[in-house]
């Protein structure tokens, strides 16, 4: 076997073309002079990302405040899914790696389940739940309480529910690595515990903490099925593109994915420097 | 072991953030949505205890022919991508060695950090009327007029498999990846075929792999939204789409919620299935993936 026939070699060529071609043809098009995003090639414009909206009609992404507002919301629900996954995800990796008590494997299993649910699922589960509190509360405390209702707040819950799972299994993984003694020595040349966490622990953790947060902002930024379910009337990025995807081709969506791709790269390049320097 | 009171409280209190979690995120909204999909509004904003919204779901052949054809095209999607990345799991793990191995790993890894929407996007540029493939197909003159290639089963079926074909390489090119060359080759001189070698030695080695790959490329297609429902526009008809037009579109919530748990039933049924089938346990699949 350890020599390919040409089929297979072949076969491989091919494949790594399909699996570039989509994302190929939306980068290429979101230069294309053409009101909509296909052939043939009419010149190469930027008109899609700085435009003033005078030649293209519509604006470019970059001015346009559409897709500018998208991006904020999606900021605003990324970055404390981030905070949070990374903060409780340490918690739990200190439960799952350092404590002992009985029902441990239970609840390390029950940390994993929230993966294997379909994402839909979490959403419409956590909406009607979310939904029956709001509406015990209000009758009871007489107030509106908005943040339960479909909104970013919701979409925070929501997603965290499971990328808290992933941040989890993240740190747990480089908590396991760790080794005790040089925090028994740090104890012995006399340090206080918090001491201990704060100049031994956590600088050890440090490149799991950074890589689960970055995964975590990913995965909150480009999270459509759980999400779908619990906004209101502001719309996270996936929200608006699949809006905007359902009413017709423009080459701003282009424009708008090659950003997202270009971010994600440069968010995948910091994660891989980080793993790598955690060898 | 009999904890000082200082110790429970310390417990306790890593233990708070996990319980609030599961138990404010994933343990009560899904008794809720259990409870909401067995009732039945009596009157107006007065509801009573039924089985009525399981009963629609049998009933309404729109309901339960798309529940079937979501988990039969699910499975076919499933078998597709294995049938797929194995030949390119097998190069990965067995034949690419050093620089050339890390790459192709890479490459594989890369499409994946990327929205589902945008690789979407890729695909409708790629396969409507006026797209790419069309354009191709009418200058190379294998065809005179353009070709709709989208809003068909088969669009809806590439689309998902290409989204699945990551969680199905990874886990493979790992199971691959610590057969020993030695017994590959006994095989050989045993008088094996290739064949013979892949059937008898390869497969059954690669098969924690290949069951946990169907597993996660399963869940993820049952689950799948944009994908379907973009690519295969009015004939996409997939069962979440159903679960979101109660929700939001009609407001049903009960039945909404009987959607949600007939979905996640399937879901975790054939996961079941899968593991029993091939002796796995739940545990070594999700360490594979």
């Amino acid at each position: 076997m350890n020599r390919p026939s040409l089929t297979w070699k072949l076969y491989i060529g091919a494949f790594y073309l399909f699996l570039f071609a989509p994302l190929l043809v939306v980068a290429v098009f979101a230069f294309n002079a053409s009101p909509f995003p296909s052939p043939p090639w009419r010149g190469f414009t930027l008109e899609w990302f700085t435009g003033s909206g005078s030649i293209a009609g519509k604006p470019g992404v970059l001015v346009d405040p559409i897709w500018l507002e998208s991006i904020g919301n999606s900021f605003r629900v990324a970055i404390p899914v981030a905070l949070l996954a990374v903060l409780l995800g340490t918690v739990n990796a200190w439960v799952l790696e350092r404590a002992e008590f009985r029902g441990k494997t239970f609840v390390a299993m029950m940390m994993l389940w929230p993966l294997v649910i379909p994402g839909v699922v979490l959403g419409i589960s956590i909406l009607a739940f979310f939904s029956r509190v709001a509406n015990g509360l209000e009758d009871w405390l007489q107030t509106d309480l908005d943040f339960l209702r479909p909104g970013l707040p919701l979409v925070v819950l929501g997603q965290l529910s499971f990328i808290l799972t992933i941040a989890t299994l993240i740190i747990a993984a480089r908590l396991r690595k760790f080794d005790r003694s040089l925090e028994e020595a740090a104890f012995d040349l006399g340090a206080s515990r918090a001491r201990v966490l704060r100049t031994v622990t956590l600088p050890f953790l440090k490149p799991a903490l950074i890589g689960a947060g970055l995964v975590a902002l990913l995965m909150s930024f480009e999270n459509f099925n759980t999400t779908l379910m619990l906004v209101g009337s502001v719309a996270p990025l996936p929200i608006t593109m699949y809006g905007q995807m359902r009413e017709g081709a423009s080459p701003a969506i282009n424009a708008v994915s090659l950003l997202l791709m270009l971010g994600v790269g440069g968010i995948a390049s910091v994660f891989a420097l980080t793993s790598k320097a955690e060898r | 072991m009999i904890a000082k009171p200082a110790q429970r409280l310390t417990l306790f209190l890593l233990l708070a953030p996990a319980i609030l979690w599961l138990g404010l995120l994933i343990v009560l909204p899904h008794v809720e949505i259990l409870v909401l999909s067995f009732s039945e509004r009596v009157a107006p904003r007065v509801y009573a205890f039924g089985v009525g919204n399981y009963l629609e779901f049998f009933t309404e052949p729109l309901y339960w022919r798309t529940f079937a054809r979501t988990a039969f095209m699910s499975i076919l999607v499933t078998a597709l991508t294995l049938v797929l990345a194995f030949p390119i799991a097998l190069y990965i793990a067995r034949v690419a060695q050093g620089r050339l191995k890390a790459m192709l790993l890479l490459l594989c890894l890369l499409p994946f950090w990327v929205s589902e929407l945008v690789r979407t996007l890729g695909w409708m540029i790629l396969l409507r009327e006026t797209g790419v493939v069309s354009y191709v197909l009418r200058s190379i003159g294998l065809s005179s007029q353009p070709v709709e290639l989208l809003y068909n089963d088969g669009a809806v079926i590439l689309g998902l498999v290409y989204g699945g074909l990551l969680f199905m390489i990874v886990p493979l090119a790992n199971a691959l990846e610590s057969l020993e060359p030695a017994v590959v080759e006994a095989g050989y001189d045993l008088g094996g075929s290739r064949w013979t070698v892949l059937r008898r030695i390869v497969i059954p080695h690669a098969m924690p792999g290949i069951v946990a790959g169907c597993i996660i490329v399963f869940m993820l297609t049952v689950g799948n939204f944009a994908t379907p429902v973009l690519l295969g526009g009015k004939n996409g008809l997939w069962f979440t789409e159903q679960i979101y037009a109660q929700f939001i579109t009609r407001f049903n919530w009960p039945q909404g919620a009987a959607f949600g748990m007939l979905l996640l039933l399937l879901s975790s049924a054939i996961v079941w299935l899968g593991l029993r089938l091939t002796g796995q346990s739940l545990g070594t699949t999700l360490k594979q993936a």
